[in-house]
């Protein structure tokens, strides 16, 4: 931490990020240009641009990543507000936390992926299997990661609750909480980012629309260009939804997490 | 609590004992503290000075004995006693939460964050403060309410020397406009001549009372005053860190207790 913050990344020109992606899409043209793979193999930065505005035209490309979103929303907020408080829970009950950590553990190293054949098994083709592994791959770090940071708040904090007669459920909303929600933030940009490629693996598997399915349905028309339509969409996707999950770091109340 | 010179005795200890285990870390302590008055204990590390201001605060029950404590009892800590995700402002108001009127709660906040001299902090969250002011805010939240008892445990441990020597000057100007009883836990032994009306000397583990000493002079009291550096001498000379061959023995008054 020390040294990175060292870096003086504030001076560095935005540009830089630009100028690097449009030499690789200068260089991807060239490859193209040479001719060394078949266009079938390795489409053209031209071919993906009309892929790009015929999916947006044609409507498939919205409706595709609103499915994937809402999946991934809806497991993703299940994870929450199941997993938060179970943490919190944990965190503060020795007992409880002996005896569930190792299963919590066991499940957390689990891949989602190999929950598939029973999603699709369980909950057939659609939302919910996709959701259900969304809720797997999310709910089982989240719980940890809560549970952990409860674990590690330092006594004095509870200490100067019992002095002002903070306890019960006070004393959970007002400081296990505010206390562990700086690594609560961290663990869900990282939980929301395992999400996200989850929901198109699922979708590979048990979907009829989404991003996911949008890669396989593309492939199968032998489409590539379209294929790699949908990854630069699914990528972008996720770096957005990692900044707007970074962007809680900037609240006051948690500025203090991050900044000593 | 009977008799009439009792009365003014706000803090009674009496066979304080506090075991861990097989681990003995106080042993039959007695105490009495007058109201206002201004206690510091000293001792070396692992003497249990901790774990009596934890018995004092009721954070720790003691293994025998008794504590009787008159008024509301609060707490300063040695590093992080506030909490940092609210704002100045925010801690010290926890010290009022038992005023129910908010006009009055934020009056006397201004007040208070006026005393410590930082009227313009209080939307600054602690890790935007330097160690000392984040001190005096923890200072200014255990003045909040109807405070009667300070128990401070070696909350100046963590700060430089020069921001030691301020807060020493800043503490004992806010107990003479605020006056409360205190106890002070410390190592630094310049600093508990410095400050106290009484230095308690504790021994090794298990701690006992090995020596009181009283230091008569009214603060604020430079470092330097002859009956601050006599004071000093003898803790040190009690604790076997210097010889005991002081010059004048007069100023300061020990009297040796038994434990």
């Amino acid at each position: 931490m020390g040294l990175m913050s060292q870096v003086p990344v504030r001076g560095t020109p935005r540009f830089l990020p630009i100028s690097l992606a449009l030499v690789a899409v200068l260089v991807w043209a060239a490859v193209v240009a040479l001719g060394v793979f078949p266009e079938s193999l390795f489409p053209s930065p031209r071919a993906v641009a009309r892929g790009m505005v015929e999916e947006l035209r044609s409507g498939r490309l919205l409706n595709d990543a609103v499915a994937s979103l809402f999946r991934v929303g809806t497991g993703f907020a299940l994870a929450v507000v199941l997993g938060i408080p179970l943490g919190l829970w944990l965190g503060h009950r020795a007992y409880a936390r002996a005896a569930m950590t190792p299963a919590i553990n066991f499940f957390r190293n689990l891949s989602p992926l190999a929950w598939m054949p029973f999603a699709v098994l369980w909950f057939g083709i659609g939302d919910v299997p996709a959701i259900f592994l969304i809720f797997m791959a999310s709910f089982f770090p989240l719980a940890l990661a809560a549970t952990l940071a409860v674990a590690s708040i330092p006594s004095v904090y509870f200490r100067v609750a019992s002095d002002h007669g903070i306890g019960g459920w006070e004393l959970v909303a007002r400081v296990s909480f505010p206390a562990i929600l700086p690594e609560v933030i961290t663990a869900l940009r990282v939980t929301a980012g395992v999400a996200w490629v989850v929901v198109v693996a699922a979708e590979m598997v048990a979907g009829r629309d989404g991003l996911g399915f949008a890669v396989l349905d593309a492939r199968n028309g032998l489409r590539t260009d379209l294929v790699v339509v949908e990854m630069i969409v699914i990528g972008a996707i996720g770096v957005i939804i990692d900044r707007l999950l970074a962007g809680l770091t900037r609240l006051p109340s948690v500025r203090w997490g991050y900044e000593r | 609590m009977s008799g009439g010179d009792t009365n003014d005795k706000v803090l009674v200890v009496s066979g304080l004992s506090r075991h861990f285990g097989s681990l003995e870390a106080l042993r039959a302590v007695d105490l009495q503290v007058r109201r206002h008055e201004f206690v510091a204990i000293v001792g070396p590390s692992g003497c249990g000075k901790t774990t009596l201001l934890n018995i004092l605060s009721g954070y720790e029950r003691a293994t025998t004995g008794s504590v009787t404590r008159q008024g509301r009892v609060r707490m300063v800590y040695q590093k992080d006693g506030l909490f940092p995700w609210l704002t100045a402002g925010e801690n010290v108001l926890l010290g009022l939460r038992d005023v129910p009127d908010t006009m009055e709660r934020r009056r006397r906040l201004d007040d208070l964050l006026g005393l410590i001299g930082l009227p313009r902090f209080a939307d600054h969250y602690p890790h935007q403060l330097s160690g000392g002011m984040r001190q005096l805010v923890e200072l200014a939240r255990a003045l909040a309410g109807e405070s009667e008892i300070l128990l401070m445990d070696e909350p100046f441990s963590s700060l430089d020397y020069i921001a030691r020597l301020r807060m020493r000057q800043e503490l004992a100007r806010l107990l003479a406009e605020r006056p409360r009883t205190v106890l002070f836990v410390t190592h630094d032994i310049e600093e508990a001549a410095q400050l106290a009306d009484r230095v308690v000397v504790l021994t090794e583990r298990p701690g006992r009372v090995c020596r009181a000493l009283q230091v008569e002079l009214p603060r604020p009291r430079s470092l330097t005053h002859p009956l601050v550096v006599e004071a000093i001498h003898t803790v040190l000379a009690e604790m076997g860190l210097e010889s005991n061959s002081s010059p004048r023995r007069n100023g300061a008054s020990g009297n040796r207790q038994k434990a």
